[in-house]
Parts: C-alpha cells; structure tokens; sequence
C-alpha cells in the first residue's frame, strides 16, 4: 500500500517551521515521520501523519502552502545491512529514488524507512515481489 | 571648441527657430506629427513665427512613440535609412530611432564636440565600457571618438577582467562607462592581478545613470582621474545631449542641436532658470525621426549664468529623479510594468509579486519575490527550481538584467494596494 505524505513549502524565516509543529501539536496530530529538504531559499517539509486529511486541512487554514503526495513506506530489519537490501532490490529493478528518509514507527522491532520513486506503482509492486512488506497507514 | 558653441545667445536663439521650423518640416511628413500638427493649427513650419510658438506644439510622449511603432515617425524613404536604434517599451512594444547617414554625422558632430568639452583629444586612448548594441551607449560615443581621432577601444561592457587587460596594454586614458561599473572596477583591481600603476588612466566620463557629485568625486578620489558626465537618452538620439565640460559645473546642453525647456511635472508649466522640473527636449538635427517636445521624465534644472568655458548652450544639473516609475538597474532602464507583464503571463505564477532593487557591493541587484501556491507547488524541489528558472529566462529576455528570483509562501508578501507599494528601492542616496 501506498502512504499518504505531506509535503509543505516553507520560506526560510525563523520560526516558520515551529509554526508548522504547533499546528500539528495543538491539532494533536502524531507526527510519524519528518525530513526537511533544503534549497537556497525554501525548504521542502515533508510529514507522514497519523490522520493526513485533518492535517491537510489545519495547514490550509494556517495559511501553509501544503500538498499530499503518496510514498512507499518500506519494513526494514533494524540490523546492519537491512537497507542495503531494500536498495539492491531497487537498483536490480532500475528503480530511481528520488528520496528516502526514516521514521519514528517501529514495527516490532523493525525500521520503516520511506521512499519515494518515480513511478510509485512500480516500485510498490516490486517491494511486494521481493517478499519486503510496505506498511500502508498509521 | 568651434563657433556654434559659442555663439551669442540672440545668434543662438534665431539658429534654433530656422532648424525648429526646419524639424517641423520633418515632422510634417510623418503621418504621426502630421495629425497631431495640423489638429493645433500647424499646417506649415510658417505657422510658427518666434520661439514662443513652440508652445503651441503638444508634448509627445514615450507612450506616442510607441502608438508610431514601427513606421508613424518615419519621414523619410526606408531606403535612405542607414541605422535604428531602439529602446525597450514599457508594455512590451519598443520604441525606434531611425537614423540616415547625415542623421549620423550630425550626431558624430555632437559627441566629437563633447569629447572635446571634456578635454580629450586625438592622443587619447579611448576605452568604450558602454554595450555596444540596440542601446545608443555604446556606439553613441564610438564614431564621435574615432572623429576626433582617438585610438578607440570598441570593448563593450562586462567582462572587467579584459577591460583591465586592455587598459594596461593599450595605455587607455579615457572610459566611457557607468559611475557604477567604474566602483565595481576598482573593487576588482587587486583582486585580478593589477595595481593602478598598471594603468595611464587620466579620465572617465560616466553617464546612462544617475549619480550623485559625491559619486563622482569618489572615483575621481579612488583612481586620481578627472571625471565628467554626460547625459542622453535614445529618443534623443544618445550620449551628448548634454555634457560637462572641463569645469565640471554642470553639463551644457547642446542647444543648437535640442530645444531646450524645464516644465513644472505638475501643470507642465515652464519653471524659470535654477527651478527643478522635467526636461522636455525637441531635437533640431534629426531628418529620419522627428521628435518635438519629448517629455523625457527626467527631473532636472537649468544652471543660470555663463560657463567660464565661454560655452554659451546653457548647463542642466545632474538628472535629480524621474517622474514616472521607471528604474535604473545598473544602468538599464526598467519599467515596474515590465516585470508585472510577464509575471502575469506566466499563469503558473501567483499575481502577487514585489520588486526589490538593492546594492550588492557597489552594482545594483534586481529580486523579484513571487508566491507559490498549492498549485503551483511541487514535492520536487527540482520543479519549483525549474521555475524559477523559467521566471529569471522570461523577465531576462524583456528587460535584460538577469533578476534574482525569490519564492515565498502566500501571503507572506505584502497585500498590495497600489502599484507603488509593489516596488521596493533599497539603495540608499549613494555612499
């Protein structure tokens, strides 16, 4: 299954992002992952949410440029080398990564870590052809 | 210094109206100015009798010149066309200059007669700084230069390393070049490998911006050279409607070539001698394009009294400010409407946007900030870098200074009221 994720324009001004952690905090979102992308002059922020359509809509009324975008959250082993795995499926497959971050989740014991690829559809299939297990929501 | 320049001002004043009524002529023949002439009551240049009548002329405008895009102020045959100049409009559509080969000497005339006001002559080695092209800067001083029998250095703009190069190798005397690119120049001295002992400089002669006399006596400061500045403007036909002679107190119009007035910006009014107002200048030499009474926008006065160069075409100050919106960004003339042109065609882009004019060392620097709203916006970094891109390319190609494009969140950019409010000049008066 597909994640819905979150991603939010943010101008690099002081204290834009600690408004954005306090919409979520007050909205009482669960934030279950993070990762900032950062240019020049404005960052990427990207969240996986435990409820992405409240979230949406508390951004939107905080004024946030946001947008859903859909990414792989894949179960790795938390052992070394259990990314290693993930990433010699997608190279064998030709599968471009566009970027991966990790996340706060643990799955009995395991790490999710989430990816997002050019073709999403392809990429889950081959996930699930290679016997990994994508995590679908939180 | 011949005797046209110093001719007695009653001599002066009967030359202008026989070549006023001669450009009236000119202007006849054009189907804009033959419209607009006749609709005062001019049917012939025997319409008008003494200076004075000149008034009854109406002002033209940049906005006229436009509406005579391509042909409507072309009096003569195409054929006898030699050379166009053109300048950049503010909606888009520019404005042309149509020059014939006698046009070009009388320009010739005019520029080798500034040099001369400036104190150079034909053992000087003249470096051009200012872009060669559809902007008179460059090729406006060339042929003077070359007139008066200078070694000319046709260099063109930018690059500051072979500028210095060329000066060190051909011994330049004499730039031509904008007071600000000569502050950037002299940042970039050491830093490239020269010393101004490398260098035989002995003037610069500055224009296309305006400048303050503190920025002038810097320079003269900083390289030990005398500077002197110039003033032009393309519907004028360019450099050396005026020029500062070697006294340095204010540049003579040269008024057997420009009808000269100072009128109040407020009733167009004429202001008397010493008073601020905005030039309007008929130009009395031009047979291709025709123009009397150009509003010029630039906001200026007429020094009273004699030059003690024996001069007698009367001094204007340094150009004070503008009377519409227009910017000047390193010495390129850009119209806020412009960049809101383009910025609106871009349907991908918000309509909310500002411009930011600053200083970046001593060169100014153009940000324009647009908003990214949720349609617009992208996970992919690379999209929303691609159109930034796109933004810079687009406004590059209207108004040929590359800008530094700023995205922000909507709403972070001030809710615009009027179109004043969307321009932020931060240059201080310069250092």
């Amino acid at each position: 299954m597909k994640v819905k994720q979150i991603s939010v324009f943010l101008e690099n001004t002081t204290g834009r992002l600690a408004e954005v952690t306090k919409v979520l905090g007050t909205g009482n979102i669960n934030l279950r992952a993070i990762s900032i992308a950062d240019t020049a002059d404005f960052g990427i922020l990207r969240l996986i949410v435990d409820t992405p359509a409240k979230t949406m809509k508390l951004l939107k009324e905080a004024g946030f440029t946001a947008k859903i975008t859909e990414v792989i959250g894949v179960i790795v082993n938390d052992k070394p080398g259990g990314l290693m795995k993930v990433m010699d499926i997608f190279n064998a497959e030709g599968v471009n990564i566009e970027y991966l971050y990790s996340s706060l989740i643990n799955e009995g014991g395991d790490a999710v870590v989430i990816f997002r690829v050019e073709d999403i559809d392809h990429g889950l299939k081959i996930v699930e052809q290679a016997g990994l297990k994508a995590i679908s929501a939180f | 210094m011949t005797d046209i320049e110093t001719m007695d001002r009653e001599a002066l004043a009967a030359l202008q109206l026989l070549r006023f009524k001669r450009a009236v002529t000119t202007a006849l023949k054009t189907p804009f100015y033959k419209k607009r002439l006749q609709g005062v009551g001019i049917r012939s240049a025997e319409d008008l009798k003494t200076l004075e009548d000149i008034r009854k002329i109406p002002y033209t405008t940049k906005e006229d010149l436009r509406e005579a895009y391509p042909y409507g102020l072309l009096a003569v045959d195409k054929d006898d066309v030699v050379r166009m100049h053109a300048s950049s409009g503010t909606t888009g559509t520019p404005t042309v200059i149509y020059q014939t080969q006698h046009d070009l000497d009388r320009w010739t005339d005019l520029t080798a007669r500034s040099l001369v006001a400036a104190g150079c002559g034909r053992s000087d080695v003249f470096q051009n700084m200012m872009t060669y092209g559809l902007f008179t800067g460059g090729l406006g001083l060339h042929y003077g230069a070359e007139k008066l029998g200078m070694l000319v250095i046709p260099a063109s703009s930018g690059n500051t390393k072979r500028q210095f190069q060329l000066m060190k190798d051909f011994g330049t005397t004499v730039v031509h070049a904008t007071p600000s690119y000569m502050l950037h120049m002299y940042n970039r001295i050491e830093e490239m490998g020269y010393s101004l002992n490398d260098f035989k400089l002995k003037k610069a002669l500055v224009g296309a911006e305006p400048h303050s006399e503190e920025i002038r006596q810097k320079i003269e400061k900083l390289y030990t050279i005398d500077v002197y500045n110039s003033y032009g403007l393309s519907e004028m036909n360019g450099p050396s409607v005026a020029f500062e002679c070697t006294e340095k107190k204010g540049m003579h119009l040269w008024e057997d070539s420009y009808y000269l007035e100072i009128v109040d910006k407020h009733s167009l009014e004429p202001v008397p001698d010493g008073e601020t107002g905005e030039l309007v200048l008929s130009i009395l030499i031009r047979t291709a394009t025709p123009i009397l009474r150009y509003r010029t926008r630039d906001l200026t006065s007429i020094i009273p009294g004699k030059c003690a160069c024996g001069r007698t075409s009367r001094r204007i100050n340094r150009i004070v400010g503008r009377t519409d919106d227009m910017l000047i960004i390193n010495g390129v003339n850009v119209f806020p409407s412009q960049i809101e042109e383009i910025i609106m065609k871009m349907t991908e882009v918000g309509t909310n946007y500002r411009i930011i004019v600053k200083k970046e060392g001593v060169l100014d620097k153009l940000i324009v900030q647009t908003e990214v709203g949720p349609s617009i916006f992208s996970d992919d970094a690379r999209d929303i870098n691609a159109l930034k891109n796109r933004i810079a390319e687009n406004l590059r190609a209207s108004i040929t200074i590359n800008p530094a494009i700023e995205l922000h969140e909507p709403g972070m950019l001030p809710v615009q009221q009027g179109k004043a409010i969307r321009v932020v000049d931060e240059r201080r008066k310069p250092v």
